[in-house]
């Protein structure tokens, strides 16, 4: 059964978004949040555990001073005020995949309280509120086996991997959005493109979203056009690609537009993305809320943080995103259209990294958005996955300014690197590509042009000057454009004129 | 010569140090003791005749071979079996760990073993440690050796009952309420509460977690004080454990026991049995303690009346405390990983063989105690209950921080009856409650605080409770040690010589 869904240029007719995100962040960290137990990601199920992450009878918890590190710095870089009194919480519910009947997570004593982050959407820039950033335990994953599609359902038992229960996971939630209209699911998407970028640059995780590093729960809800109340949200579980964040918010303004033109109420629900069809479907209600019980972790002691360590932590945070965005832009002189260019290409930090191996900034840019974007393309992969890098990048551009070779002959130098040649110059040298200079083979080749063409010889002779590029031609092509076009066309005219 | 399962482990020590017994030979004293007594007394839920008699040749080898042994080497000790124990069974008196073997060693558990003793068995228990009777253990009663017919108090019934009645030398026991010292003060035994955080928590099947402490249970206070040296100290598995080294209690009993307290400034708290705070507490109870306490005057103590209001408050704030703890720790028995596991035969979903298992593997206090805690933590009552509970906790704390600005030890009776008959409570739930009210206040405060015999009432022990500042754990034994180094001086013997049993078994 597949919901009524309104045109998505209607529902902004009578409906105004209002969206809301939590993200969930794997940390990076070599173990767990609790105990000793290794993080890699793969490894035979449940080879990964000990008493503590099994929650084993006796067992207790001690927290990775990494993680907490980590989740300060993500506080600091989302401008959040750093608590200097903060504690872990129970959260309590029964579960196979949470291994001691509560999951430790934070309450209303979160480590990080209040940020924001700006994204832009079509030059447009929206502030997107941070509540809070806390800091908790992942669960353990359960298989189900039997079943046709790994899914419960059909399934004739169900085991669980406890390798992922006790990764330490960051949980980012924010202020819910109003006034993105049109803009709600593209906004939802830079918020998470932007926060991955940050959480990049901090080196926290590898935020590998296929792998569940990161992880969205997108809320979304509609109100009349002009009404001061929020409408009922849904909360879309586990939305976990960029696409698809954007593809769940468009999805449910369409559905739930379509339930309010038919004068029902949205139910307050989560719901399940699917991402072939890109729709979404009931989950569990959220009408009778589950009462968590929560209270303070009595196993673990409060964490306070120290001021000068947070300075410390704010002092030492790297150059984050937005921030290189700006100072680039001013550097590198581009106005706003060309630098949303070069980010949405994900050629920002490669263009970055050439200028610093020593390009200039136009043939960085040149050569990244030009040539090798249309080589990426070709190849449907992104720039930063092809097999060259922005120091050789570089080393090209300064073979071209040095006269040692010509665009095009830079573009078969490419050519040779890409294919794991080596670095230019060494193509160059092993392929035989740089510009010939008044060599004696070149010589030779001028030579043998004008003896073959004398009647070309004769037009220019008589004043048609200009045909003198059909001699230069040919000596092009004789050279296979290993030649300086303007040094053909000096040793040509010393001889014809 | 003496029983060897009579004597104290002091002296079990210097003779098997200094070769005149071995290991062996003492670890059978006391299997053959827990063969002839155990089946009447209870005491134990798991023996390992074999493995102890092992382990206590190998020690013996060692000493053969020259090795550097440390002080406890060869001598055997009983665990309540609410410490995790690798490979050995674990149930913390419950059904629903039956047959289960832990693949870890609780850091005190370790610590012991480091230390060269030898495990003779695992102890009865209340189920999950919650009771004052070990009535509640789903497998056994235990009984107190002083009277088969009456409890050993609880929790650590089983430890009390193995020491007093001759199965262990000392044994471990914990205490969240006053699971230690009031099992100690009904079976004439020492049992000390250490300052919370003062010994490690790790591989303690958790009760109540800001209130559960391990200690020792002994026949003297020394005993008590060097068992308290081999677990103490800094765990870095245990965040609650404090980074302290480990305290030197054993050098405060050996200098109590020159019964000289000049000096020390004694209060007494009137809302633990005092004027107008004696409902319930035993004439016998109150007098032997008043006693004690002109005891202490005479060795030079300087003795006051204190007032802690708020105490009267302990026991409700405990009440909803330890079990909203405890519905949450014990979430984790759910039959998944371990333990019981019920209803899994095809015709159950997921939710209804966690509730068969917590059905059928729960007993009716835990469920009690479980449905009280999870109501305590709902939403629209946690602040009515667990936040109250949570302050009056504080309120405690301060008159504990009060009373100590103007003396260095507050004492009281350690319970305030002697053992009641088996039986006699089970269907009164506050009445087994207020066999805690006057352990509870430093248990809330995370205090230390000693039990020590002070005396016959009726013809049963009577506790002598001694409270001191968090780490100030040597005031407890050194008072402790004066108090019964002077009563077995008057009495001529120790108290425990006088227990019955012992001597029609003897």
């Amino acid at each position: 059964m597949s919901d009524t869904l309104v045109d998505f240029d209607e529902v902004l007719t009578r409906y105004e978004p209002v969206i809301g995100l939590e993200t969930h962040v794997e940390l990076g960290t070599a173990s767990k949040m609790f105990c000793g137990c290794s993080t890699t990601f793969g490894a035979e199920p449940n080879t990964q555990t000990c008493p503590v992450c099994l929650g084993l009878p006796g067992s207790l918890p001690v927290v990775n001073a990494a993680a907490i590190e980590a989740t300060i710095r993500i506080g600091l870089a989302l401008g959040c005020r750093i608590a200097t009194w903060s504690r872990f919480a129970r959260k309590n519910y029964f579960y196979p995949d949470i291994p001691k009947g509560f999951q430790t997570s934070q309450y209303d004593e979160p480590l990080c309280i209040a940020g924001h982050l700006d994204v832009e959407v079509d030059g447009e820039t929206h502030r997107v509120e941070i509540e809070r950033v806390h800091l908790e335990e992942d669960t353990g994953k359960n298989l189900h086996v039997g079943g046709a599609t790994g899914r419960i359902h059909g399934a004739s038992h169900s085991l669980v991997d406890f390798n992922r229960a006790g990764i330490p996971l960051v949980e980012i939630v924010t202020r819910p959005i109003p006034g993105t209209g049109a803009q709600a699911p593209e906004v939802a998407k830079a918020y998470v493109t932007e926060l991955r970028e940050i959480l990049l640059a901090l080196g926290v995780s590898e935020v590998r979203m296929e792998q569940g590093n990161l992880r969205c729960d997108v809320n979304t809800s509609l109100a009349p056009v002009g009404s001061l109340e929020w409408g009922t949200r849904t909360e879309t579980k586990n939305v976990n690609s960029l696409r698809s964040v954007e593809r769940s918010v468009r999805h449910e303004m369409r559905r739930q537009a379509a339930v309010l033109d038919a004068g029902q109420r949205v139910l307050q629900e989560t719901r399940h993305f699917h991402e072939d069809s890109g729709s979404t479907s009931p989950g569990r209600s959220k009408e009778e809320a589950t009462d968590y019980r929560y209270f303070p972790e009595p196993d673990l002691v409060p964490v306070a943080p120290d001021a000068e360590w947070v300075e410390k932590l704010t002092a030492e945070l790297p150059e984050l995103p937005g921030a290189r965005r700006t100072r680039l832009q001013e550097e590198w002189g581009l106005s706003a259209t060309e630098m949303s260019w070069l980010t949405g290409a994900g050629a920002l930090g490669l263009v970055d990294a050439t200028v610093a191996a020593g390009a200039t900034p136009g043939d960085a840019r040149k050569w990244w958005l030009g040539e090798l974007a249309r080589r990426a393309n070709d190849a449907g992969v992104e720039l930063a996955e092809l097999a060259i890098t922005p120091r050789q990048v570089a080393e090209l551009t300064a073979l071209v300014s040095a006269g040692t070779v010509n665009d095009q002959l830079a573009r078969q130098a490419l050519d040779g690197v890409l294919a794991g040649e080596g670095d230019p110059a060494q193509v160059v040298e092993s392929r035989g590509l740089a510009v010939l200079g008044e060599s004696d083979e070149l010589v030779s080749a001028v030579e043998a042009a004008i003896a073959g063409a004398p009647d070309v010889v004769a037009k220019v002779q008589g004043g048609k000057v200009q045909a003198l590029g059909a001699l230069v031609g040919a000596v092009m092509k004789t050279t296979r454009g290993k030649a300086d076009a303007a040094t053909v066309r000096r040793m040509l005219e010393e001889r014809v004129l | 010569m003496s029983d060897l399962t009579t004597l104290d482990a002091a002296e079990l020590g210097r003779r098997l140090t200094a070769g005149e017994l071995s290991s062996v030979e003492l670890t059978r004293a006391y299997l053959d003791r827990i063969t002839a007594a155990d089946e009447v007394l209870g005491a134990y839920l798991h023996v390992d005749a074999e493995a102890a008699l092992a382990r206590a040749g190998e020690i013996d080898a060692a000493r053969s071979a020259g090795d550097e042994l440390g002080p406890l080497a060869g001598l055997p000790v009983a665990l309540k079996d609410v410490f995790v124990t690798e490979g050995v069974p674990t149930t913390s008196g419950s059904k629903i760990l039956e047959g289960w073997r832990p693949p870890y060693d609780a850091t005190v558990a370790a610590r012991l073993k480091d230390a060269g003793t030898v495990l003779l068995g695992k102890t009865n228990m209340d189920e999950f440690a919650m009771g004052s009777s070990t009535e509640n253990s789903a497998y056994r009663p235990t009984r107190n050796p002083w009277d088969p017919d009456r409890i050993p108090g609880g929790s650590s019934g089983g430890s009390s009952a193995a020491v007093a009645g001759g199965l262990a030398p000392w044994a471990l026991g914990t205490d969240t309420g006053g699971s230690i010292r009031q099992p100690a003060a009904v079976t004439g035994l020492v049992g000390h509460k250490p300052t919370y955080g003062a010994v490690s928590r790790y591989g303690l099947i958790a009760f109540s977690s800001s209130l559960d402490q391990a200690g020792p249970m002994a026949r003297t206070v020394l005993d008590a004080a060097v068992l308290h040296e081999a677990i103490g100290g800094h765990d870095p598995r245990d965040s609650t454990s404090i980074d302290a080294p480990v305290p030197v209690v054993a050098k405060a009993a050996r200098e109590g026991a020159h019964g000289d307290l000049a000096g020390l400034r004694v209060g007494v708290v009137r809302e633990l049995g005092g004027d107008g705070h004696s409902d319930g507490y035993d004439a016998g109870v109150l007098a032997r303690v008043r006693e004690t306490v002109e005891l202490l005057e005479g060795m030079g103590a300087e003795v006051r009346e204190v007032s802690c209001p708020s105490f009267d408050l302990a026991l409700p704030a405990y009440y909803l405390i330890a079990p909203s703890e405890a519905s949450s720790n014990l979430a984790r028995f759910d039959g998944m990983r371990f333990g019981l596991r019920a209803g899994d035969d095809g015709s159950h979903d997921l939710d209804e063989v966690m509730s068969l298992t917590r059905e059928q593997g729960f007993g009716p206090e835990v469920k009690r105690r479980i449905i009280l805690g999870t109501y305590a933590l709902s939403a629209g009552y946690y602040e009515a209950y667990y936040g109250q509970a949570q302050k009056v906790r504080t309120l405690i704390t301060r008159d504990f921080t009060a009373a100590f600005d103007g003396v260095d030890v507050l004492v009281s009776p350690t319970s305030p009856t002697v053992a009641w008959p088996i039986g006699a409570r089970v269907d009164d739930p506050l009445a087994m409650y207020a066999a805690d009210l006057c352990t509870l206040p430093a248990s809330l405060a995370g205090l230390p605080a000693i039990s020590v015999p002070c005396g016959l009432s009726d013809g049963l022990p009577v506790g002598f409770q001694v409270m001191a500042p968090a780490l100030a754990d040597d005031r407890c034994y050194r008072v402790a040690a004066a108090v019964e180094a002077a009563l077995d001086t008057t009495r001529g013997h120790r108290l425990l010589d006088e227990l019955p049993t012992r001597t029609a078994a003897a």
